[in-house]
């Protein structure tokens, strides 16, 4: 399968309609992955810290395949730290850095001679403790 | 917004090839805030140049300036209307002559400023405009479709207590996002292979991540092809097919794009495509991948 390159640097058609199909349609989240993170980086004049452009990018990756929907629903989601905002991946994160955390405390406690407090609390035992905190007090 | 008094700023779209239809073309054409866009030229008379054109606006230094820029980029209306408004200049000049696109904001205090950047990098510019000169860009992407919910297929049994049938439906479920995995894998090869016998190059862009993206399911695959125009519909055809039989994926075609992804050599920015590294690029991305590599594993079970 090889057809001729028909269409050779200086042999477009000049009236033939576009050969670009992309116009206004096109879904924004794609546009911006292209010319955010595409394209040939050239220093201007004005130096816009290019981490700024990296950060902006990633935060729209992480928030929206479909930013023109995010719109739609009036989210204001340059006010929300995109890792924030996601309900059940922050759940994991936050457990995640709970665990973390609660490790490095019972470290601390064991070599300070503190008994080391439970290091996988179940939900169960949990709610049995919140009781036990409300007839305490 | 008040525009500053002060001169006007030199935002830059893309470099392109010299043709006599473009600056026709760009008459009338609205370009970042509304400006009118035109062309700057440079190298006449150099061998290797001569016929690289820059395509710009002139806008607004308080706009534009390095604080307005930054201050605008987290706004989403401007940013969005910034975007497709370099995105349009860089369709209607592609449209016409070969061109390499700029990143967003590339911008010059005046002409004659973003003139010598221009003669600074002609020739390098010259042949990546040589080398992208009557191809295109397609845009692949495959999603795993959340089929979580879509299948309780057989009720749970109803001897399972709710624990068993719970994890029974959990492991479905799991089972089902698996197989979806699985064929998303498949519409990669089969992508792969479309590529192997069309396009002659590979750009790999992160899959969209989207919480709000509920019913486009998860992306899993997202690529950029660069393909011969002649070979462009065989392309895309092939493409569009690849989850064809294919249960819990969805495979979405976009194009044809001026070769934005392509722009830059892709392994060699560091030494700035020679002939050698061009090629080997080429063969790099036309057939060195097995098809495996651009698919991500179930990225959170």
């Amino acid at each position: 399968m090889s057809e001729p390159l028909s269409n050779r640097m200086g042999s477009y058609p000049s009236r033939a309609a576009p050969p670009y199909a992309q116009g206004s349609s096109a879904n924004l989240a794609d546009i911006l992955e292209r010319v955010l993170d595409k394209g040939i980086v050239i220093a201007g004049d004005i130096r816009i810290d290019l981490l700024d452009i990296e950060l902006l990018t990633i935060k729209i990756r992480l928030l929206v395949a479909s930013v023109d929907k995010a719109r739609e629903m009036g989210i204001d989601w340059w006010e929300h730290d995109p890792s924030l905002s996601s309900g059940a991946r922050d759940d994991r994160s936050l457990a995640e850095q709970n665990r973390r955390l609660r490790a490095e405390l019972n470290a601390l406690r064991r070599d300070r001679g503190i008994p080391e407090v439970d290091a996988e609390p179940h939900g169960t035992t949990r709610r049995r403790a919140d009781q036990d905190d409300d007839e305490h007090e | 917004m008040t525009t500053s008094t002060s001169e006007p700023v030199t935002y830059a779209y893309a470099v392109a090839r010299a043709h006599p239809d473009l600056a026709p073309s760009l008459t009338g054409l609205v370009g970042v805030s509304g400006a009118p866009v035109h062309l700057i030229s440079e190298g006449a008379g150099e061998e290797g140049g001569g016929d690289v054109v820059l395509v710009v606006s002139p806008v607004s230094a308080a706009d534009f300036g390095e604080e307005g820029l930054r201050r605008h980029l987290e706004d989403l209306d401007w940013l969005e209307a910034v975007a497709r408004a370099h995105h349009a200049v860089v369709e209607a000049v592609a449209a016409r002559t070969p061109a390499l696109p700029l990143r967003l904001a590339t911008v010059y205090l005046d002409d004659a400023s973003a003139r010598g950047m221009l003669r600074s990098a002609v020739r390098l510019f010259s042949e990546r405009l040589d080398h992208l000169a009557g191809q295109v860009e397609w845009g692949v992407k495959i999603y795993v479709e959340a089929t979580a919910e879509a299948a309780p297929e057989s009720a749970p049994a109803a001897d399972l207590t709710p624990g068993r049938a719970y994890l029974s439906a959990r492991r479905r479920r799991r089972n089902d996002l698996e197989a979806s995995y699985r064929a998303a894998q498949e519409a990669a090869d089969r992508v792969g292979d479309v590529a192997r016998a069309y396009a002659t190059d590979r750009a790999a862009h992160r899959p969209q991540q989207g919480v709000l993206a509920g019913d486009a399911g998860e992306n899993v695959f997202n690529d950029a092809f660069r393909v011969p125009r002649g070979r462009s519909e065989a392309f895309r055809a092939g493409a569009a097919g690849a989850g064809h039989g294919l249960a819990g994926v969805r495979v979405e075609v976009t194009g044809p794009w001026a070769p934005y992804s392509f722009a830059v050599p892709q392994e060699d920015e560091g030494t700035r495509g020679t002939d050698d590294a061009r090629s080997a690029a080429d063969t790099a991305g036309a057939d060195g991948s097995d098809g495996s590599d651009g698919v991500v594993r179930g990225a959170t079970p």
